[in-house]
Order: structure tokens, then C-alpha cells, then sequence
């Protein structure tokens, strides 16, 4: 992301808005600047601020003039009178920021908007966690700090040391050089992003060691995490044996995400060929 | 949606916070899932939701051409149609409603609609097992929420958090939501301006403007 030097009034509106708070207003030549090396390309300024398109110049000598009797306007704090910011196109390893920073850019690993895959959402249809099982999503430098890849490398390499299996289709796996080692791509390690998610899974009875690990290791990050565990409830929509294991061991959760089983497969070909299936195997 | 997941806050805090969401499952029930979605917003939109959105944008959104009268009279209104209409593709798409009754209601008449698609619920533990019981449904999953794990004390107080998580994307900076608390409390601008201000950087439409609110009139007499 740039700001146009020459659209910019240094109104100030846009530094509260950047969640890395990358944006200053440089007094050497009195215009927003951005940090680049802080900067994460999530286009919050650019998106998220509304804009005004109107002349720079005559802005600046209103504000002048406002400010030489000490005037002060109260703006709309969300608005770039200017339209000063400017969406610069990104190479790799830089474009990973924007990836993984920006939700309205689609990972081609997952083929979805957003940094983890659709885990216990489609669970009713995917059975991606089943009975017996926990799911892990391990969120890194959200909210408001950020995250290197030398941070997420140093938690994939604590939870490939303990041999959990990553989710194949999660865009930090892609990123791995090693699954085994739980390396990731060289070049991208000192690249900042707004956050980024690690999933993997486990048997339910390894819930304790691997949010052990987790914690362990997180001490080592500059940064903050987010954990969800999830797991598939019984037969009569009950959840005991992970909500146990989690009090046992004295994690607080009160917040969920609860996957309502109202999902079903209904493109035409795989119903055929679940129909397919059944037939054979009655046949036999 | 795990931006749903993890916003700061207890059971209590959470009880104007109840979001449904439709999601289809990739090369599992994807085909004509458009019309689905649509179905399902249209649903949550006649039960008054405090805000939804398609991973697009939400029904509170930024302008890319702002009339400069706006700074008198900004509008305000929200606008859930065209967040039904620009559904496109198969993808997300969320409705927050700021209680359990609303959200209830929405969901029986999504049952009844039997869109086939996955519909998730995020909320605290007690209200989703709530919602079920009454409406007679068996959870198939859960995903808890183990909160923010901060061993360097990198974060803001509980205040900003609370403001700021309930975009789990992180497009609402602490700095805005800090700005838009100490406006409030300076009497510079309304709790209902100010939550716009802040539901219109939430680019999936998941911001709560209901729960906001609530916390920034709370904020406006207790300072922390």
C-alpha cells in the first residue's frame, strides 16, 4: 500500500484506522507515511475509509486557515478527504502479506475468502472431525499484533515435534517445505502478516499434550494466539468428553462455534454416487 | 468464520450476540448454492439482525465516493438488500442478531426452509445449547473458544478488546476502536454514530453494532 504524496492533506484521519498502527505522519514532509516493513497490506485504509475525492489544495489551505485561528473541525473520523491511498501491485514474497492480511482475497489453497479452510463448519458434510476426535485452530497475531513466519514456524516445528497431522488444505501447510519438520518456506519467514491459522488434529485424548505444546511454545512468539478446539458431538447433539478434558485441565471457554447438523450433500453426481455405493453394497 | 469465534467477553457478555451463519461445502452441496444463500439471508433479514454480510461486505459499508455533506448528515440506514443481492458465488454469509429470541426465531424458519447447507451458530456455549433445545435440534459440532493467549502482554484493556475482536479479521484497529471510545466519552460524537463508524471497517458484515453500543454506553460512565 502507498499513500499518494501529492493527494495527501495530512488530515491524520487514516493513522487510527491501520490495525498495525504502520501509518505516521512524517514531519519532514508533512504527509502520512507508511511503515512498509510494519505494513501488512490489509487494505483497511484503503477499503475501509470512506472517500471524498476532493481537491488537495484547496483542503490543505482550509485546514491552514482553519488552523492559523486555531479552528477545529470534528470530520467524519472513517473518511480520506483526498482519496490518497494507492493499491500497489505485489510481488512474492511480499503478495503473501496481502494474502494472508486481506479477507476479501481468496487463498488458492482452500479456494474460500479467509486463513483457514471451512474446519467444523461443513463438518455435517465433510466429516472432516469425527467421533473421538479434536480439531485445532491455532490462530496467530490477531487481534491488533501481527505475526511474523519465523513465529508460526517456531509453533509448526513444536507440533510437528510431537507428530500431529496438519490440515492438508490449510494455506500454512502449503507454505511447509517439510511437513515432518513443520518447516516453512525460507524467503517467508521475516514477512509480517495480520494473522494466520495452523490446523491440525489429533485423537481426543491428545488434547491435553498438544495444548501443552501450544503453550509452551507460544511463549516463545512475539505475538499473540487464539486456540478453538472442536470435536464432534454424540448422537443426541451432547459434547462431554472434550468440554471434561478441557476443565480437567483448566482452560476457560465460553464462547462457541456450534456446527447445527442441518447440512447435507446435494450435488446431483455425488448423490448419485453415494446412491451408487449403497446399491453395490447391497447387492454384494 | 473462525472470526466469529473468538471475540473477548464472558457467557453474560455475550447475550445481545448471537450470529447464524450459511456456509456450502466445497464439491459437496455447492451446486445452485447461490439461491440458498440468498434464501437464508432474505430469512435473517426479516428478523431485524443487527447486521449481516456475504465476505464481502456487510450492511454498514465504507463509500468510495463520500459526498462531503456527509459530515452533517451521514447516512446511517442499513441496507441488507444489497448484501443479498451481490451474493455471487458460493461462500459465507452471516446475519448477527442481538438476541436470543431473534435469533431463535431466524433459525426456526431456516429449519423449516431445509436449505440443505451447513448453518453454524456462534454465541457463548450456553446460548447455542439454549437455542437448540428450543428449537429441537441435535448439535453435530462444537468449536470452543479457548480465548487470546498473550504471555508478552501485547494487548489493550478488556474495553478496546471487546470493541475491536468483533471483527475477527482485525480490520477494526484498537487505535479506532480507542478513538471512537474516548469520542463517546468527550460527548464528540453518539454511541449510534460511532458504532457505524466501526461496523463499516468489518468487511464480512459479523460486527455487532447492537453489542457495541451496549459496551460503549457501559465505557461512557466507567472508565477503565
Amino acid at each position: 500500500m502507498q499513500i499518494d504524496p501529492k493527494k495527501c492533506v495530512a488530515c491524520g484521519n487514516c493513522i487510527p484506522v491501520c490495525p498495525m498502527g504502520a501509518i505516521y505522519i512524517d514531519p519532514a514532509i508533512r504527509r502520512a507515511t507508511i511503515n512498509y516493513d510494519e505494513c501488512v497490506e490489509c487494505s483497511t485504509c484503503y477499503r475501509g475509509m470512506s472517500q471524498e475525492h476532493l481537491n488537495p489544495v484547496m483542503v490543505r489551505t482550509i485546514r491552514g486557515l482553519a488552523k492559523m485561528f486555531r479552528f477545529r473541525f470534528e470530520p467524519e473520523p472513517d473518511v480520506c478527504p483526498t482519496a490518497a491511498f494507492v493499491m500497489e501491485e505485489l510481488e512474492w514474497p511480499r503478495i503473501a502479506r496481502r494474502v494472508f492480511s486481506d479477507p476479501l482475497v481468496e487463498h488458492k489453497s482452500t479456494g474460500i475468502h479467509g486463513r483457514g479452510t471451512e474446519e467444523v463448519k461443513t463438518n455435517d458434510v465433510a466429516h472432516r472431525v469425527g467421533l473421538g476426535e479434536a480439531g485445532y485452530v491455532i490462530e496467530f497475531g490477531r487481534p491488533g499484533v501481527g505475526v511474523r513466519f519465523r513465529d508460526i514456524q517456531k509453533m509448526t516445528q513444536g507440533l510437528a515435534a510431537i507428530r500431529v497431522d496438519f490440515e492438508a488444505k490449510n494455506p500454512i501447510t502449503h507454505l511447509m517445505t517439510d511437513r515432518s519438520t513443520g518447516e516453512l518456506k525460507p524467503d517467508l519467514l521475516n514477512e509480517k502478516i495480520l494473522s494466520a491459522i495452523v490446523e491440525i488434529k489429533t485423537p481426543i485424548a491428545r488434547v491435553p499434550e498438544v495444548l501443552e505444546t501450544v503453550t509452551r511454545v507460544s511463549k516463545q512468539l512475539e505475538t499473540v494466539i487464539a486456540v478453538g478446539v472442536s470435536t464432534r458431538c454424540d448422537e443426541r447433539g451432547e459434547e462431554k468428553v472434550l468440554s471434561a478434558l478441557l476443565d480437567e485441565h483448566g482452560y476457560s471457554y465460553y464462547r462457541a462455534k456450534t456446527n447445527l447438523g442441518l447440512g447435507r450433500v446435494t450435488n446431483v453426481e455425488k448423490v448419485e454416487e453415494a446412491a451408487r455405493d449403497e446399491h453395490l453394497a447391497s447387492v454384494r | 468464520m473462525t472470526n466469529t469465534l473468538h471475540r473477548y467477553g464472558n457467557s453474560e457478555s455475550f447475550r445481545d450476540d448471537y450470529i447464524l451463519f450459511a456456509i456450502p461445502c466445497k464439491g459437496k452441496n455447492d451446486e445452485g448454492a447461490v439461491e440458498k444463500l440468498k434464501t437464508f439471508l432474505r430469512i435473517c433479514a426479516r428478523h431485524q439482525p443487527a447486521n449481516m454480510g456475504n465476505s464481502t461486505f456487510g450492511s454498514y459499508k465504507a463509500s468510495p465516493h463520500l459526498n462531503p455533506t456527509s459530515h452533517w448528515n451521514r447516512d446511517y440506514t442499513q441496507d441488507c438488500e444489497s448484501v443479498i443481492d451481490a451474493v455471487q458465488k458460493p461462500g459465507t454469509v452471516a446475519a448477527v442478531f442481538e438476541g436470543k429470541q431473534k435469533a431463535e426465531a431466524a433459525l426456526r424458519e431456516v429449519i423449516q426452509a431445509d436449505l440443505g447447507l451447513s448453518i453454524n451458530m456462534s454465541t457463548s456455549v450456553e446460548g447455542a445449547q439454549s437455542c437448540c433445545e428450543s428449537t429441537g435440534i441435535k448439535r453435530h459440532s462444537v468449536e470452543y473458544s479457548l480465548g487470546f493467549w498473550d504471555p508478552h502482554d501485547h494487548l489493550p484493556n478488556s474495553q478496546v478488546l471487546e470493541l475491536s475482536t468483533m471483527c475477527g479479521h482485525g480490520m477494526v484497529s484498537f487505535n479506532m476502536a480507542k478513538k471512537m471510545l474516548d469520542m463517546v466519552r468527550e460527548g464528540r460524537r453518539s454511541p449510534e454514530a460511532a458504532v457505524l463508524t466501526l461496523a463499516r471497517f468489518c468487511p464480512c458484515g459479523v460486527y455487532n453494532p447492537a453489542r457495541a453500543r451496549r459496551l460503549l454506553e457501559d465505557a461512557r460512565t466507567r472508565q477503565r
